[in-house]
């Protein structure tokens, strides 16, 4: 099983070690990892992706509650949570493929924000699932790089 | 008035009680010596950062004040990770001060840099890197009440030279800003839980309590424990951290449980209905393999770190909070109970399988000696051990009667612990007779600091129990590595009388059996640092023993 685990910190330098350093320690699957200051420049937002059951679950969100710089630690469920990632990909192209492929990014609605004569580089901002499925459609053209940041998360306010 | 960095460190030691510390200096400590030069507290200089870091924690320990160290940056706050961790898997309250290069040499590898923040951070229960000298009597205070509140550990706290001669206004003493956490259970379900257990100690026909180490921390939770267990006729077992937390020698005592504990311990949780845990964690010592632990009974668990809770074992009710506040609380609430069938079967087991090992002629026995230092000083004394056969045998033979006078490395298992941590007891508690039961492995771990007793005249008593072997290993060996004493011969042992002697410590060489009374009642009224060489049974084994990862019910004992 796969959670969103959304912890609020002090913003310190150091903090972000402990946090990722309970993890390897404790031998706890992280999928991915994005930290981001909040709406106070005090406060950083981690948003973690783990696998595990729910005793797993249980143990690591009480091991991170108990780190001092953790201001609140809330386990978001998938289907009541705004999630988003943000991909940016670099396709091979040719002459006679750049216009599939700027057609599958508008389908997809990402942005083309660079091109040459043998790629395009696209970017797309979504849920995990239309990233895979954007690169599931790019794949057979060849995806020279890609970067992506790892999940980020809020609660869903109107499901509350 | 402007004062420098090393003058608010030690004037917020002094606000904070701190009257011992104990240390190593170095190039980026001067600013902070050179203050403590005229300071009102008893710095006490170790032979190795790794002796200081364990006597603070063996102060700690033996007082339930925090234990405060020193090292320098570089080598000296590396020479400090084992005792953090030591301290760290114990949940002991230390408060540890490195030097660290000036922060415009931070980061560049200047000479003797070492992250120390980065490499404490998993062995501390929290860690700073100070970089402003305004945040320096702030960031103490967190620290100090962080190393004691809730479940304590050690906090270390890194100080580069410059924070330490640069001179800001007097800062006020600071408010603290630590997070806040919202009590893990409501008051809703806390009632449920509490009730919940009253119910299960009413229902129960075969309770076992098990207490570990945070009936030790939590003051005045044994007389609560006692109070709880007479009332409801609840027999006791320890781990080897909660030794002391309940007398051993009462009548309701089992003794320790676990890879060598006593059989009737561990056959009682095999058959109980109804096991309570207090202030312990479920250790693979204890448990041995977890599916098979306390099989039939149901399972409560009392303790202050709700992650503690369910980690090993699910669990059918619990409380978070203070050992002395939740047995207070039961034992109030708890309605008096016989269990005259349960008792009466486990002092059976008490008769048919007491503590016993074999009686040879002219060989010292090491339990012999434990029985003996426990004769000598009717059972007063405090007890530290080392790691091994000497800490095991330390702890089936002494009995424990008292919190804080049983210190051991528990969790870590840490070679070396018991002759620094037995120096720190003594400095902490002045008018109690203190030994050391010591291995020959574990004792040359740090040996150097003879010369810290000797010359602070710190009276403690270090009772080798020499087999030349590192007995512990050589006993898995014997036992499941068909005899291959592959590393564990200690040739090349020193003659540790004369090592005394050339530290200016007594020297005692015991051979024979009828010469260990004596030699510890000499040692006893000797007020200087003795080193007594038992010269024990080599291949002595420590016995019951449940091999590792089985049921704790399954026990190997020594073949007649
Ligand atoms: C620092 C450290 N290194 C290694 C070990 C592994 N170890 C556990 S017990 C033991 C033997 C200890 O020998 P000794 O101190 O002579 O005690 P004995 O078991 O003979 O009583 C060893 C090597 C350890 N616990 N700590």
């Amino acid at each position: 099983m796969r959670h969103i685990i959304s912890v609020l910190v002090r913003n310190h330098p150091g903090v972000l070690s402990h946090v990722v350093g309970l993890f390897t320690r404790r031998s706890y699957n992280i999928e991915s990892l994005a930290a981001g200051v909040t709406e106070n420049p005090d406060v950083t937002r981690i948003t973690i992706v783990v696998t595990g059951d729910d005793l797993v679950l249980d143990q690591v969100m009480k091991q991170v509650n108990k780190l001092v710089d953790v201001l609140n630690v809330t386990d978001l469920k998938y289907d009541q949570a705004i999630t988003r990632e943000l991909a940016i990909i670099t396709v091979k192209t040719t002459l006679q493929t750049r216009g599939s492929v700027i057609e599958i990014a508008n389908v997809f609605g990402a942005k083309v924000v660079d091109m040459s004569e043998d790629t395009i580089t696209l970017e797309l901002s979504g849920t995990e699932r239309v990233l895979q499925n954007l690169m599931r459609l790019l794949n057979p053209f060849g995806i020279s790089e890609m970067a992506r940041t790892g999940m980020i998360a809020l609660a869903m306010k109107s499901s509350e | 008035m402007k004062k420098t960095g090393a003058k608010i460190f030690v004037e917020t030691l002094l606000e904070h009680g701190v009257n011992t510390m104990f240390g190593y200096p170095g190039g980026v400590l001067l600013p902070i010596y050179d203050e403590l030069y005229h300071a009102p507290i008893r710095h006490i200089l170790s032979r190795h950062e790794q002796g200081a870091i364990h006597a603070a924690d063996g102060y700690a320990r033996a007082t339930g004040k925090v234990g405060v160290c020193m090292a320098t940056s570089g080598p000296g706050a590396t020479n400090l990770v084992t005792g953090l961790a030591t301290a760290f898997m114990d949940s002991v309250p230390v408060v540890a001060f490195t030097g660290q290069v000036s922060t415009h040499l931070l980061g560049i590898d200047s000479f003797q840099e070492a992250d120390i923040y980065g490499i404490s951070i998993p062995v501390t229960k929290y860690n700073y890197l100070v970089k402003e000298t305004s945040r320096l009597k702030e960031v103490m205070y967190e620290a100090f009440h962080l190393a004691i509140s809730g479940r304590p550990g050690p906090v270390l706290i890194d100080l580069p030279k410059d924070v330490q001669t640069i001179q800001i206004d007097d800062p006020p003493v600071p408010a603290l800003t630590l997070p806040q956490r919202r009590p893990h259970l409501d008051p809703v379900e806390r009632d449920r839980q509490l009730e919940k257990i009253l119910s299960l100690i009413r229902d129960a026909k075969r309770p076992v309590i098990y207490a570990g180490g945070g009936v030790i921390k939590s003051d005045k939770a044994h007389e609560a424990l006692l109070r709880l267990a007479e009332k409801a006729q609840m027999p006791v077992t320890t781990t080897l951290m909660g030794k002391g937390g309940f007398p051993e020698t009462h009548s309701l005592s089992l003794g320790m449980l676990g890879m060598h504990g006593t059989r009737y311990a561990n056959y009682a949780v095999a058959k109980c209905d109804l096991l309570i845990a207090v202030g312990a964690r479920f250790d693979d010592r204890v448990t041995g393999e977890p599916s098979t632990f306390a099989k039939e009974a149901k399972i409560v668990h009392l303790d202050i770190d709700p992650a503690e809770v369910g980690k090993i074992i699910q669990v059918d009710a619990c409380l978070i909070g203070q050992a002395r506040d939740l047995l207070q609380e039961l034992a109030d609430r708890v309605e008096p109970q016989a269990h005259e069938e349960w008792i009466s079967q486990i002092a059976q087991w008490k008769r048919d399988f007491p503590l016993s090992y074999p009686k040879k002629e002219g060989v010292i026995s090491p339990q012999y000696v434990v029985e003996q230092i426990y004769e000598k000083t009717r059972g007063e004394a405090i007890i530290t051990t080392e790691v091994g056969q000497n800490q095991m045998w330390a702890a089936q033979y002494f009995k424990s009667t008292r919190p804080r006078t049983f210190i051991t490395s528990g969790g870590l298992g840490t070679m070396g612990y018991g002759f620094p941590a037995a120096i720190g007891a003594k400095i902490g508690c002045p008018d109690r007779i203190v030994f050391d039961i010591a291995g020959d492995g574990s004792f040359q771990m740090n040996i150097q600091e003879l010369a810290t007793a000797v010359y602070n005249k710190v009276n403690v008593k270090i009772a080798i129990l020499n087999n030349g072997f590192l007995g512990m290993v050589r006993q898995w060996q014997e036992l499941f590595y068909g005899r291959r004493y592959s590393q564990t011969t200690l040739n090349g042992n020193p003659d540790f009388i004369k090592i005394a002697e050339g530290y200016g410590a007594l020297g005692i060489r015991v051979e024979k059996p009828e010469d260990v009374p004596s030699a510890i009642e000499r040692a006893i009224a000797e007020d200087h640092p003795v080193v007594i060489d038992f010269h024990v049974d080599p291949e002595e084994n420590v016995y019951p023993m449940v091999p590792p990862g089985g049921a704790i019910h399954n026990m190997l004992d020594r073949k007649e």
